[in-house]
């Protein structure tokens, strides 16, 4: 974790409170305001889109809408627990298990399949007994210990998409690493920038971490093909960079799992000895569990577990060991043929419904009578859709309408249902026309 | 994460080995040489030109920020926009010609450096010292067709971490096939047949959850506010003024809470402030500061030589200290040694404390599960707040409410009025959202659905109050034992110590003897746990320890 992460002028206003402090306390006996060695403190900034929650409760116009959210929602906007997880919540009452800590690694049972799960139980690597992992909290604590240890073993940067998801700057930032991007997306042309991402990849010094989305890049929504994955292994072989993914929406992509992990397996196909990073928040529903596995592939089954130790031992000061009821909870429906089908059925069901609302919003928006071309909604992939619309237009159809999505005009489909697409529809013409 | 080297010049500031490393540490020390090139593990330099507060002024983030008036759920763990950093720089920008460094083309904090000479491939300028490859345009000839398909050497160079000694000697328990290997090593309550006990309410509490169909969303970042407001009236008792006295988040357990206060006062309070934890102390706690920048040092605390409490070289050292350290300070049933101050001793600790203007981080992981008295169990640091001392507190609810595993914590931050109190909440979220995001919300909603029920938590109070017994009963039937198996050594001090553990006085030798005899299997500073000792393995225990230590010292 970084030290000086506050710049001098802040540091040196609290070591002058401090001092204060220390002079200061003789003469008051009650912790005062002034007194209190946090007196000095600022607000913070926060964090850019998560208040949007609390703007939207404090509306009570009666239409309003969020399409913020980036957790599911069914067609009534409620949040979805899957029925496979409450059933496998009911087996492990009844199984009356204990409460002990797990490993530092976690629940090894959960990585295994976790792995299984991503890799394939066929990949060549998985058979060597040469991809091993840890349990982690969920995506963002995978990614934060994976951003220590490649700190802690000389990266200095990591590339990311531009754009990418907010917070991965913030947790390889605070891990003490650089982060850069390449080029991703082309706003105009609301595309993948092939071309321009293939420049840039290629400008990446080698022996660079570059992190990639497996599927469904959020926020675009825009996958590459597979031709194109195709042409981006073979380039990041070429120029010797480290390949880290982030996998977050497995199977709740294009509703297959084994489809959503194509450019993984793909990756680990043509040689690449990768590192990546699962969450089961969004395919299980299992948000609040917190439960994730940070992994790496390595060139033989020695090299793999050295890595894991090194993990384990970024984790033993942060928290230990993980929280067990999530991967408990996925442990019990994926060692269970009937369950795991149960739960393929449903996540393709949570697919499906969003796939479903990007035609019928497409459909209506036409209907309003837009004009644009609207085509990226049903060619993105995934919980979001990359509207387009930019900050005036979404802040005036947070006014006007009441329609509250995060300022770069990023649309959580979850939040979309039968019953408010028509009214969502009207409004993005509206502000857009 | 940065370490630092702390003075070593004072006698009582020992090197911050970890003492419950050691099963470890030979291995990790062959380790060492095998050196990571460039730099070894632990010793990496961070990147100081990476400010945080000139990254966090970006227009669009502001404007965010002006309509907001603080953090509200976080419903979504996508929520943050890369407005937060707009400035982060695009290959594009970092690829210059030569000649251009001191025009930077992006507005960052760091001072520029040309890392690209865009006329051959990407060059490395020699100030870089991170390269694990000097990337020349020769090496680029390394990738050709008549390769083989694998990219090697990302990982080669990783060295073996050293094992974590105490889950390393809970495996050797396990593999162990004595019929009457016993195993007081590890700190979790057994009962009286050895076997983990889950508290009959938690498993009330887990039971209502499932019936009530509990959605899975994501907590707040800050946790879930009903059991934060519960933990802390736990804590602080309940006149204490939480809304406007106190800010609290949900922490990953006791590591969790340490951790976050470990960053928050190496962040604002200001890495030149020492942290003193006591001497012994919980090994992970020193891991634990360590990493997050902090100054380790220790103070004098536990008297080898007496088996008691060294009151004066404690206050003497905490007097030493530099006004405005940080005092780490075990809240009750102290880790590893049970010995802890009499509430006279706290107050003059206090006191001290207050005079030299020290912050107070007390850890709290056993409220509860010393004396069996919630209420008691709190004196320390509820003085201190009377006190006005300002006080860290790290709470965790593994131990007294047996929800070891699902990593249920608070940790909390005494202030003066509200508005420092909001000011402080938004620094804790700033530093746990590039954590973890969130909480794990299934512990925290077994303890808040206990402590909102007037009637499961009194069954609660009981069922802890009788973990707490039984140990004291424990404690006294060893001494007892140890008597009639004929030592005559003074015990005395195992019954005088509380909580979790006693502290024996037993040497590594004596310790690796009753494991090699007698399959007795504990950590080799003489700590047991006493939760692992019941009615059927107590005379074997009593008989061995007699053993091991008849005719030598239990002294140092």
């Amino acid at each position: 974790m970084i030290l000086p992460s506050i710049s001098r002028s802040v540091l040196r206003q609290h070591s002058k409170a401090a001092a204060r402090y220390a002079t200061n306390i003789h003469a008051s006996r009650t912790m005062s305001t002034s007194s209190s060695p946090w007196s000095q403190f600022e607000m913070a900034p926060t964090d850019p889109i998560v208040g949007l929650n609390e703007i939207y409760n404090k509306d009570d116009f009666p239409s309003k809408v969020i399409v913020g959210v980036g957790a599911y929602r069914d067609d009534l906007g409620k949040p979805y627990v899957l029925p496979c997880v409450r059933e496998a919540e009911q087996i492990l009452m009844d199984k009356n298990l204990d409460m002990e800590y797990t490993g530092i690694a976690g629940e090894p049972k959960f990585v295994d399949l976790a792995l299984k799960f991503v890799y394939g139980e066929d990949s060549v690597p998985i058979q060597e007994n040469r991809v091993h992992g840890v349990q982690a909290l969920s995506g963002t604590g995978g990614l934060r210990v994976f951003g220590e240890l490649m700190a802690k073993h000389g990266h200095k940067h990591i590339y990311v998409p531009n754009p990418t998801w907010g917070n991965h700057i913030p947790i390889f930032t605070n891990s003490g690493l650089e982060v850069r991007k390449y080029r991703y997306y082309d706003a105009e042309s609301s595309d993948l920038d092939f071309t321009n991402m293939m420049k840039d990849i290629k400008d990446i010094p080698k022996g660079s971490l570059i992190l990639m989305h497996a599927c469904a890049h959020n926020p675009t929504g825009m996958d590459p093909t597979m031709e194109q994955w195709k042409e981006m292994s073979e380039t990041i072989k070429k120029q010797g960079l480290v390949p880290f993914f982030d996998c977050a929406y497995q199977g709740f992509a294009s509703g297959d799992p084994v489809k959503d992990a194509s450019s993984v397996r793909m990756f680990v196909e043509d040689g690449h000895l990768i590192s990546m990073v699962q969450s089961f928040s969004k395919n299980f529903g299992l948000y609040g569990q917190r439960i994730g596995a940070l992994s790496v592939v390595g060139a033989d089954e020695d090299e793999a577990k050295r890595v894991v130790s090194q993990m384990k031992m970024v984790i033993r000061p942060m928290y230990s060991n993980p929280p067990r009821q999530g991967a408990r909870i996925v442990t019990t429906i994926l060692e269970d043929p009937r369950l795991t089908q149960d739960f393929l059925d449903q996540c393709r069901g949570m697919a499906d419904r969003i796939n479903l609302m990007r035609t019928l919003l497409q459909d209506k928006l036409a209907e309003a009578g837009s004009t644009k071309n609207w085509d990226h909604i049903t060619k993105q992939i995934g919980m979001f859709a990359y509207s387009g619309l930019n900050k005036d237009q979404v802040m005036e159809m947070r006014e006007k309408h009441h329609v509250y999505c995060t300022a770069d005009g990023r649309i959580s489909m979850a939040g979309v249902t039968s019953g408010n697409v028509d009214y969502i529809a009207n409004a993005i013409h509206d502000v857009s026309k | 994460m940065a370490t630092t080297t702390e003075n070593l010049s004072s006698p009582s500031i020992e090197n911050n080995s970890d003492e419950e490393d050691e099963g470890g540490r030979a291995a990790f020390a062959a380790q060492k040489k095998h050196k990571m090139s460039p730099p070894s593990v632990g010793t990496v330099d961070r990147p100081s030109s990476i400010r945080r507060s000139s990254l966090l002024l970006s227009p669009e983030w502001d404007m965010e920020r002006k309509s907001l008036r603080h953090l509200g759920d976080l419903d979504d763990d996508d929520q943050i926009r890369i407005a937060y950093f707009p400035n982060i720089p695009t290959i594009q920008d970092v690829a210059t010609n030569e000649g251009d460094d001191d025009k930077p083309a992006v507005d960052v904090s760091a001072p520029r450096r040309s890392l690209f000479k865009t006329k051959t491939h990407a060059t490395v300028s020699s100030d870089e010292e991170w390269s694990t490859a000097s990337v020349t345009s020769d090496s680029l000839s390394d990738f050709d067709d008549n390769d083989d398909h694998t990219v090697t050497g990302i990982w080669q160079n990783v060295p073996e971490a050293p094992p974590d000694a105490i889950l390393g000697i809970a495996a050797a328990y396990k593999a162990c096939e004595h019929p009457q290997k016993v195993n007081i090593c590890v700190g979790a309550y057994r009962d009286d047949n050895g076997n983990p006990y889950v508290l009959p309410t938690v498993r009330k509490a887990e039971y209502r959850l499932l019936e009530q169909n509990e959605v899975k969303e994501y907590l707040p970042i800050e946790g879930d506010r009903d059991f934060v407001y519960c933990a802390m009236k736990f804590a602080y008792g309940r006149e204490m003024d939480i809304e406007n006295h106190v800010a609290a988040v949900q922490s990953l357990s006791g590591t969790g809470a340490c951790m976050l206060g470990g960053q928050f006062l190496a962040q604002f309070w200001g890495s030149d402030h020492p942290i003193y934890v006591p001497n012994p102390t919980w090994g992970n706690h020193i891991k634990i500061f360590k990493q997050c920048g902090l100054k380790v040092r220790k103070y004098r605390y536990y008297d080898r030589s007496k088996n008691a409490l060294d009151f004066e070289g404690m206050l003497k050292d905490i007097k030493r200290a530099k006004d405005g350290s940080i005092i780490l300070l075990h809240a009750c049933a102290h880790n590893p040694t049970g010995c802890d101050p009499t509430m006279e001793q706290w107050k003059e600790i206090v006191s001290l404390i207050s005079s030299k203007s020290h912050i107070a981080f007390f850890d709290s992981a056993y409220q509860g599960f010393a004396t069996g008295n919630s209420e008691k169990d709190a004196q320390a640091f509820r003085y201190a707040v009377s006190q006005h001392v300002p006080i860290l507190l790290a709470q965790s609810f593994a131990k007294n409410f047996g929800l070891y595993g699902e990593r249920v914590g608070t940790l909390s931050i005494v202030c003066g009025d509200v508005v420092q109190k909001e000011h402080i909440m938004s620094e804790l979220r700033s530093i746990i959202r590039p954590l973890y995001s969130s909480p794990p919300r299934h512990g925290s909603s077994i303890v808040k659905t206990i402590l909102m029920d007037p009637a499961l938590k009194e069954e609660y109070y009981q069922e802890c109050a009788k973990m707490a017994i039984r140990i004291k009963k424990m404690r006294k039937k060893l001494e007892e034992a140890l008597q009639v198996a004929g030592s005559i050594h003074d015990w005395s001090h195992i019954t005088k110590q509380i909580g979790m553990f006693a502290y024996t006085g037993m040497d590594e030798a004596m310790c690796k003897q009753l494991t090699e005899e007698f399959s007795i299997f504990l950590t080799t500073n003489g700590r047991i746990s006493m939760a692992g000792l019941n009615n059927t393995n107590l005379t074997y225990v009593a008989n061995a320890i007699q053993t091991v230590t008849a005719g030598k010292t239990i002294t140092a």
